[in-house]
């Protein structure tokens, strides 16, 4: 079974290409790929699809995705996220363990793994706890979840708060080259914030969350990992003083690398307006000084990857007073416009923007994908740059509704998205 | 109609008052002059008009108070209108449930005016999205409490003539206070020169940024001002250690004649209430006759409500 990507603009973050050219797929991976491919034409027998001259790049990987399944079902589904990724031309999303039960152990693995193959459009892959119950404690069975698949380890919405555990836990995690991500946040610094701290939650009468919340927390964790060496991520970061942190400890040689999400590069503090529940994000949304850093630090190489942070939430807890309401908002659907309107804005060159959301968080967590390489897994996206659309929260495939981006235009989107070779999504 | 005929002329722009944020310089002098002729009437034997005949007011209160629920059920019963108080106890969990849903409910019963006070910033103008009525924010969070800094600038104007080049202090619980964001928005429209004067743990950061200037003396701060405005002490909303103790508090903020001299020699003092009598006021201060406007802004309070009341009626259907 072959299929012929023709006529695109071939786009390879990983090796820096930009040309045009053809890919050829044949059970569900990349045979070959290039200008010469085709250039006489493609022989009798292969599926050929015209892509127009648009953009193929390798599918996005999207590291932080938040679930309902299992245990809320109503929230979101597995399968339910993964139309709302292929829609968004995300071939796989990392889904975290902060679900009913938590995902603490190796059958649980093995269950949203059997789950997301039996139900799933694009491929799932798994953060476990990093503490039994996410409860801070106790440590879980580093070895015996990674056996069983998963690609990394985090208390997801909640800061190991403990250094004595987090010391061990990044000692241990070499023996399994693991890698341990943090939600970088001191909760009794953070208290009762609900918004960045400044004088927007002073004029609307919120608790506030100080960027020292966020900076205390790397600060000590980068002294952990400079004593054991172990491998350490934090999952999105929100202030110009934690990107000054991160960037002197990769100039220092740390095994540390970060995230940001799509919602912190293209909003801030004041699209909260009247209390807006479905911009209330943990981190919470900064300043715009601290949104131009987050783009620079993507510019220089200091913050790694971008995610979605997607995380469906029903209208029974969005539709609250604001100090009441839930954190999160979905962000399959946005997340390559947000990194596509980076290039439109000239922010970032369109290969450097791609490689955030492909082989970056490939290469940090393991993965074949991400790239466009001879053997590489037919994990790829059909990008119309230059499409005008309008975000329709109603027409989101997410099951919940709850985007930041809502009547918001955006130039560009995914119009085909394939995985394993198969086309998932087609606009 | 003869009722409509007896109503003065009001031009007021608002369908609701969920804050004294951006509220025109006309719309508060509108208010006030409203105000004044409502203390008038409140002085009468007979203290009751039409202006609201056949009117619904429901006050609906998720946080307890005594005063502000009395206030505002008098305003509504002196204009004519049927008043019904509704207290909804509410469980930490259940609280926004509660909210939306009960405002659909009191929909459905056709109340022309919605009297809400919340315990969390910004559910009055949640609800105020999910009803037809006018609604009066009497009280949401930290966030703001309108009719209280509309009877404080009426306090002040009847008492010194005017609001503007007065500079008034506001003193204590600032970050906790909702009073204090109402009355810094309102009184800086009107052209004082007000201050916060606060310990540092209880000044929210960026204060100055909606136009007010800081202090953490007391005595630095009640330099040159005409008005002294002293907040509540809200030990219900601090989790945590603010200050170390109230004693140590009222003796670094607390008023008392010897902080109070650092003022205007004729300045006023005002207090919102309820009291906490030697912890954020002395009671010699408080109960000066000559000093203390307390007692006249609970009595103002009833007639700015009647104005508030008055004014977003106008706004209602009439047929």
């Amino acid at each position: 079974m072959s299929t012929a990507f023709i006529n695109a603009r071939l786009i390879d973050p990983a090796s820096n290409l930009d040309a045009p050219g053809a890919v050829l797929v044949e059970n569900g991976q990349i045979m070959d790929f290039g200008a010469h491919l085709f250039a006489q034409g493609v022989p009798s027998g292969i599926e050929t699809v015209d892509c127009g001259g648009h953009i193929l790049a390798p599918g996005l990987i999207d590291m932080r995705v938040f679930t309902g399944e299992p245990g809320e079902e109503h929230r979101e589904s597995l399968a339910s996220a993964s139309e709302a990724a292929a829609a968004g031309g995300v071939t796989t999303f990392v889904v975290m363990p902060n679900t009913q039960p938590i995902i603490d152990d190796a059958a649980l693995v093995d269950f949203i793994s059997r789950r997301a193959r039996d139900t799933a459009r694009v491929n799932v892959q798994i953060m476990a706890a990093l503490t039994k119950g996410l409860d801070g404690h106790e440590m879980t069975e580093i070895g015996l979840l990674s056996e069983a698949g998963a690609v990394a380890f985090t208390d997801g919405t909640k800061a190991v708060m403990d250094a004595q555990l987090l010391r061990r836990a990044l000692t241990y995690s070499k023996l399994f080259n693991a890698l341990i991500v943090q939600h970088t946040e001191d909760p009794s610094l953070a208290a009762a914030g609900v918004m960045n701290e400044g004088d927007l939650s002073t004029r609307l009468g919120l608790p506030g969350i100080p960027t020292e919340a966020e900076t205390i927390i790397v600060e000590r964790d980068l002294r952990l990992v400079e004593l054991t060496g172990g491998r350490y991520h934090a999952s999105q970061i929100s202030c110009v003083e934690t990107l000054d942190v991160i960037r002197q400890a990769k100039r220092e040689g740390l095994p540390v690398t970060c995230g940001v999400s799509a919602d912190h590069l293209s909003l801030n503090e004041t699209d909260i307006g009247e209390y807006r529940t479905f911009l209330k994000l943990s981190p919470p949304l900064r300043t715009e000084p601290d949104r131009c850093a987050m783009i620079d630090g993507l510019a220089d190489g200091t913050i790694d990857v971008v995610v979605s942070g997607h995380d469906p939430q029903a209208p029974d807890t969005k539709r609250r007073p604001f100090e009441q309401a839930a954190h999160g908002a979905v962000g399959l659907e946005t997340l390559l416009p947000v990194i596509l309107e980076r290039v439109h804005n000239e922010e970032l060159p369109l290969t450097q923007a791609l490689a955030a959301v492909t082989c970056r968080p490939a290469d940090i967590l393991g993965l074949p994908a991400g790239r466009l390489a001879a053997g590489a897994p037919a994990d790829i996206v059909l990008i119309d740059i230059n499409k005008p659309w309008v975000v329709d929260a109603a027409a989101l495939k997410s099951k919940s509704k709850n985007t930041a981006h809502e009547d918001r235009r955006f130039q560009g989107r995914a119009v085909k998205t394939i995985v394993g070779g198969k086309i998932v999504f087609e606009e | 109609m003869t009722i409509q005929a007896e109503r003065p002329e009001l031009s007021f722009s608002q369908t609701h008052l969920l804050g004294t944020e951006g509220l025109s310089i006309q719309d508060i002098n509108a208010l006030l002059d409203l105000s004044d002729t409502y203390v008038d009437q409140n002085r009468r034997v007979d203290k009751k008009s039409a202006v609201l005949r056949g009117r619904t007011q429901i006050n609906l209160f998720f946080e307890a108070s005594t005063r502000t629920q009395s206030s505002f059920e008098l305003a509504g019963k002196r204009l004519g209108a049927d008043v019904m108080n509704m207290s909804v106890s509410t469980s930490a969990i259940k609280k926004g449930e509660t909210l939306i849903d009960t405002a659909v409910t009191l929909n459905a019963m056709r109340p022309d005016l919605l009297v809400v006070r919340h315990p969390d910033s910004g559910a009055v103008a949640l609800l105020a999205q999910k009803v037809d009525c006018g609604v009066v924010n009497a009280g949401d969070g930290s966030h703001e409490h309108p009719t209280q800094a509309l009877l404080d600038a009426l306090t002040i104007r009847r008492r010194l003539g005017k609001i503007e080049g007065l500079r008034i202090a506001i003193c204590g619980d600032i970050l906790h206070s909702r009073v204090a964001r109402s009355n810094i928005h309102l009184l800086t429209t009107l052209g004082a020169s007000v201050r916060v004067i606060a310990p540092p743990t209880l000044m929210p950061g960026g204060i100055e940024k909606l136009g007010a200037k800081a202090f953490t003396s007391m005595r630095e701060g009640l330099e040159g001002c005409d008005v002294v405005m002293m907040l509540r002490l809200q030990l219900e909303r601090m989790t945590g250690s603010f200050i170390p103790s109230t004693r140590e508090y009222f003796h670094l903020y607390g008023l008392d004649y010897e902080k109070l001299a650092h003022a205007k020699p004729d300045a006023l003092v005002m207090h919102p209430g309820p009291m906490n009598r030697g912890v954020e006021i002395d009671s010699l201060v408080a109960d000066d006759v000559d000093r203390s406007l307390i007692r006249e802004q609970v009595e103002m309070g009833v007639a700015v409500r009647m104005a508030v009341l008055d004014a977003l009626s106008r706004h209602l259907p009439n047929s």
